[in-house]
């Protein structure tokens, strides 16, 4: 490839990249937070809205990304939801990742053994503080690892919103692909760029899974 | 919302969507193949198919899909071979899949208590024969839950291949939607419509594994 041609694509590729790390980490957030809430109103004990919260689930999950972004992007301002590509872009990650997140974290909150939240109840703790130091903390550690595979999963999602305009990595990786005529370098650059960051980004997990659970296998631990 | 645009439109989407049941299916069935050479490939022994199946299977995992499919769809022509977009779409979704079919297996053929090609080793059998006769079919049976699964992740991963034109279920709401500027009946019906394959899928699969389970 011609140098010159990083020259001038560079601060278009860099300004993607960005935008893809944006999106990335504002659509984990949403979709951490908005899973977390579902996961917690699922508990409550109201049929209708927990038939709702099921649906919710199962429609996001049932349905490609591709289609709930173009629902999103060009069905919305049919009903006066007028967002702008990069909205669009992040908040279609987080709502498709909540649905997910919401999955692992009914998972997380079943493995917390019963005994402990009674203990805690029994002790007098309020239903905040339980959550907070009891249920929170166990569910944690038993959830990040499927958690970190979920966020790895939404980098390789965030190259979808290129197809909706959003002018992240792949959308200005095509742009310089058509203007240089050089596709097929262009988009093998692209691949292995891809490669290493999902597989950095797992990696930085699986420290991270190791880090968090290290108490797991400390000796004062396996007797108990 | 008019539900008449979706009345409309409903017998090209259906159309549509048996293209995509076809290509996914299609899909999946190469994927099979090429999962189940990878996996003999990575248990076989030999130092370099182990790490050429591993660096595959790395590769296909942490590549986004949509850059497969554009590097397929580009690198093709270069090497000579010219062909249609469904052929590079069928390949890329063929190969994307076959990545995870043989990290299925290979989970499924650790589930094979390892006495049992121990014991066909003693009695003689051949290594093909302890593959083709005791670890493939068992692995499959095992596999079959996970195997519905990735059919299901197939189909909603196959709504990429509208960008290299394939007239699948969302291209052709895309085309749709274009000419009657009603988008967004247009994805709702289409997004029904892979919930309902998915759903019917989902059912399939529960069927099957308990069947399985009964024995």
């Amino acid at each position: 490839m011609d140098s010159n041609l990083l020259v001038h694509y560079g601060p278009a590729l860099l300004r993607g990249f960005g935008v893809t790390i944006l999106c990335w980490a504002a659509g984990c957030a949403i979709g951490l937070a908005l899973g977390f809430a579902l996961m917690l109103l699922r508990r409550i004990d109201v049929k209708p809205l927990r038939w709702i919260i099921r649906a919710y689930i199962e429609v996001i999950r049932g349905t490609p990304f591709l289609i709930q972004l173009f629902l999103l992007y060009s069905g919305g301002p049919a009903i006066g939801l007028r967002l702008e590509a990069t909205t669009a872009g992040i908040l279609g990650l987080g709502v498709y990742g909540s649905a997910y997140f919401a999955e692992i974290f009914r998972a997380g909150y079943q493995a917390v053994p019963k005994g402990q939240v009674e203990a805690a109840l029994s002790l007098g703790m309020p239903y905040g503080g339980i959550l907070r130091r009891v249920i929170l903390p166990g569910m944690l550690v038993s959830t990040i690892p499927a958690l970190v595979n979920m966020m790895a999963i939404l980098t390789k999602e965030t190259v979808v919103l290129s197809i909706i305009t959003v002018p992240e990595l792949m959308y200005e990786m095509q742009t310089m692909a058509a203007e240089t005529f050089a596709s097929f370098e262009t988009i093998l650059g692209m691949a292995l760029f891809y490669w290493l960051l999902v597989e950095a980004v797992s990696r930085l997990g699986r420290r991270l899974e190791t880090r968090m659970t290290r108490f797991l296998s400390h000796p004062s631990n396996a007797r108990a | 919302m008019k539900f008449s645009v979706i009345v409309d439109a409903l017998p090209h989407l259906l159309g549509a969507a048996v293209t995509t049941i076809w290509i996914s299916l299609l899909g999946v069935l190469l994927g099979q193949v090429i999962g189940v050479l990878v996996c003999v490939a990575r248990q076989s022994g030999n130092r370099g198919l182990d790490m050429a199946g591993g660096v595959y299977v790395s590769f296909f995992r942490g590549v986004p899909l949509l850059i497969q499919l554009l590097l397929i769809y580009y690198m093709l022509p270069l090497v000579g071979i010219d062909v249609p977009p469904l052929v590079a779409a069928i390949s890329a979704l063929s190969l994307a899949s076959g990545a995870y079919v043989s990290e299925i297996y290979r989970g499924s053929l650790n589930a094979v208590p390892h006495g049992q090609s121990e014991a066909a080793l003693a009695l003689g059998f051949s290594s093909t024969t302890i593959w083709t006769r005791i670890l493939l079919p068992q692995a499959f049976r095992f596999s079959v839950p996970a195997l519905v699964n990735e059919l299901i992740l197939l189909l909603k991963a196959s709504s990429l291949i509208s960008v290299v034109g394939v007239a699948e279920l969302t291209r052709t709401s895309q085309t749709i939607s274009a000419s009657n500027f009603r988008p967004l009946e247009i994805y709702l019906a289409a997004g029904v419509i892979y919930l309902a394959i998915n759903s019917a899928l989902a059912l399939f699969g529960t069927l099957v594994e308990r069947r399985l389970q009964q024995g």
